[in-house]
Formats: C-alpha cells, structure tokens, sequence
C-alpha cells in the first residue's frame, strides 16, 4: 500500500470481499490462479471452483502459471491474484507478459503493503513505490488502481472485453485470509485440469 | 506409440537433416509435441534458440528468471500445452525452491535443458562452484538427471527421459555437457 505517491484517494478494501466480487463475475469457466498465502486462501474461501488454482509455494509465480495457461487456451480468459509482496519477488515476469501481449490474461494485485501472513512486516516497497506506476513502466500500458469496490467490478469487465493483458492494483487491510485451503497439491493439480478440460476423471 | 511408428518417425526427423546437437534437441523437442519454449539465454545455446525462434512451430521467449519460465510451462501443461525451458548452469541454481514446492509436489513434467559451465575447461571460478550445487540438488529431490557427452546417444537420451517426464508426471533434467556441445571456452 503507498501512501506516498498516488493511492491517497484510494479506498482501503478487503481482499475476501474482493475476491468474492470477482468470483461472482466469473460465467465462462475463466481460470483463477491464487498466489501463494491469503490470495489463494481468500480464493479458495470465496467458494472452490475446478479452474481454480492454488499455489502452496513458488512465491512470485502467480503471473508466470497464469501466463503459462493463458498461452495453452488463448480462448479463456485466466485472473491471476497475486499480493505485492510476492509481485516484488517477479518484477520481471511484469515485462515478459508485456512483451508477450496475452490477449486472455488479467492480473490483480492485492496490495496491503505487508508480508501479512509472516507478522505484517512492512515491504520494502511499501512507503516508496507504486504498483501501477511500476507495471505501466514494464510495459502494461493497461494497469490501474481500483478507486473502489464499484470502481474495481468496472475494471474486472472492461478486462475481460479487451484484447490486451490488464492489470488491477487494490489496496487491502491488514486481515487474513477468511479461509485455508486444503493442502493437497496432486489433486489441486488434477481437480485444475479436469476444469480446464484438459483431462477427464478416472 | 507403436515401435514402428516410432521408428517412421525418428527416420522423418533424420530427413530433416542437421545432426548437430542443437538440431537434434530441436527436432526431438518438435517430434514430441513440445512447443513453447522460455529461456534465459547462455552462449552455448545460441544456436538452438535462434532456430527455435525461426521455427513457427515453437513459442520461445526469455524471461527474466528461470523459475519464471518454471512456473510458465507449469502453467501452459495444466492447460494442455507442452513446454521445456532452457538454462545456464548457474540458471538451475536457482530453481530450488520451484522444484520443491512446484513441479515436485504437483508432479509437474518439468522437461529442462540446462547447458553445463563450470567443468571441462571453465575459466570463471563461480561458474565452478555453482556447477557443484546442480547434481546434488537434483539428487535431494530425487529427480531423474542425465548428463549428455555424446551426440550419436542425445536423440535416444532426449527422447525417452521426455516420454518418462510425461507418462511418469515427473520433471527431468536433461544437462547439456561441454563434451556434447563444444562448451564455452575462455577465447570465445
């Protein structure tokens, strides 16, 4: 969270309300990918869907797995929410994305300004950087901070009726995720497959 | 496969007619379907990466990190796209934790080209030391590893330990050493 640059009129919200907005928008079976920690818990507490994925390790690598799937079916749209502590361990993944221009891929930040679920300590970014301003410099022409709730249900539908690759930036409390999810990695994998259509069930 | 289509098709990628190592991986990473390829270059591979990129069959691209492009075919093969990501061995040292709470504990088929520095004739000191992290870290993990020095053995080493990735849902690494390759050389 930046207090310092631009964010000042920015509405703090919360990222299980969020999330849950975004999930009620989902109606063409669009793939999730939940970064690790509260972003995959609040995914998964929004109410389990099989195109939801839930990393339980790789922090940083939501936007790569979602780019991953956005290049596999160019015909699905894929979110991918990630929190700003885990985006600063990938900056780099921000310009490959735009470089790439995946016409199927969104991505939210849920930006809260701390390693929430370590004991909230604050990121070094926290005080001096802004999210957007650094996603707009790597090449996501298409990033914005959501002003409110309203204003961030307005931007998750503008994104999923553009052609180029959207970024969401959100300001979030201090809470933790509402729910956890269940911790079981080869069925998280094949439960997400079956939902992608990639597989069948035994 | 039947073996006879097999057979059909190694001879289509012999037809196609350049034997050198990197033409070898490129024909082999075609012939199983693998067709998205990230990287984070290395002199060695060179060759390869530009013939990848002249080839429309394959999606190649560099990432910033070589987890990044973990976790890009990671995502692309729950979606029903194969990838393989190519590396320097100081790139594999890197990959540690993406091997262990990633590609492992999902069994992912994580298919890695990593072209080996710091042996047969390194000049960089680092580029030593880091080679001696790879061969125990794959082993901790217990992940199935060949090191390839001959050219008339890449085709079948390639092709099979792919075909087990897959039909085993576990990674491989597949390292690239300096008798195959030429390696990098102080002079160059």
């Amino acid at each position: 969270m930046n207090t310092a640059i631009n964010t000042r009129n920015i509405k703090v919200m919360n990222r299980f309300d969020v999330t849950s907005r975004l999930v009620a928008k989902l109606e063409n079976g669009e793939a999730v990918i939940g970064g690790i920690g509260n972003t995959n818990f609040d995914l998964w507490a929004a109410g389990h869907r099989p195109q939801n994925f839930y990393m339980l390790g790789s922090m940083g690598l939501a936007f790569p797995i979602a780019l991953g799937v956005a290049l596999a079916q160019p015909d699905r749209r894929v979110f991918a929410l990630e929190g700003d502590g885990s985006l600063l361990m990938q900056l780099g993944a921000l310009s490959t994305i735009a470089s790439l221009k995946p016409t199927n891929l969104i991505m939210v930040v849920m930006d809260n300004g701390i390693y929430q679920i370590t004991g909230a300590q604050p990121t070094p970014a926290a005080s001096v950087a802004d999210i957007v301003a650094i996603a707009i410099g790597s090449g996501l022409s298409n990033s914005a901070w959501a002003a409110d709730e309203e204003d961030f249900e307005r931007l998750v539908e503008a994104a999923m009726s553009t052609a180029e690759p959207s970024l969401i930036a959100v300001r979030i409390d201090d809470k933790p995720g509402v729910g956890a999810t269940r911790r079981d990695p080869v069925q998280i994998r094949e439960r997400f497959m079956h939902g992608l259509g990639v597989r069948e069930p035994l | 496969m039947a073996i006879a289509e097999q057979q059909s098709s190694l001879q289509a990628a012999h037809g196609s007619g350049d034997r050198s190592w990197h033409g070898i991986v490129l024909q082999t990473l075609k012939r199983n379907e693998i067709s998205l390829v990230p990287y984070v270059p290395d002199r060695v591979l060179t060759p390869l990466i530009k013939n990848l990129h002249a080839d429309p069959f394959f999606t190649t691209f560099a990432t910033a990190r070589e987890e990044e492009a973990v976790g890009i075919v990671s995502g692309a093969w729950m979606g029903g796209r194969r990838g393989a990501v190519l590396m320097q061995t100081s790139g594999f040292a890197t990959l540690a934790n993406v091997l262990a709470s990633l590609a492992v504990p999902y069994q992912i088929p994580l298919i890695m080209f990593v072209s080996e520095r710091g042996t047969l004739g390194e000049f960089n000191y680092g580029q030593s030391l880091v080679c001696r992290t790879m061969r125990p870290v794959l082993d901790s993990l217990a992940l199935e590893h060949h090191t390839i020095t001959r050219l008339d053995e890449l085709e079948f080493i390639a092709d099979r330990s792919i075909k087990q990735a897959v039909t085993t849902q576990a990674p491989v690494a597949l390292i690239l050493n300096p008798l195959l390759t030429g390696g990098k050389t102080f002079d160059k």
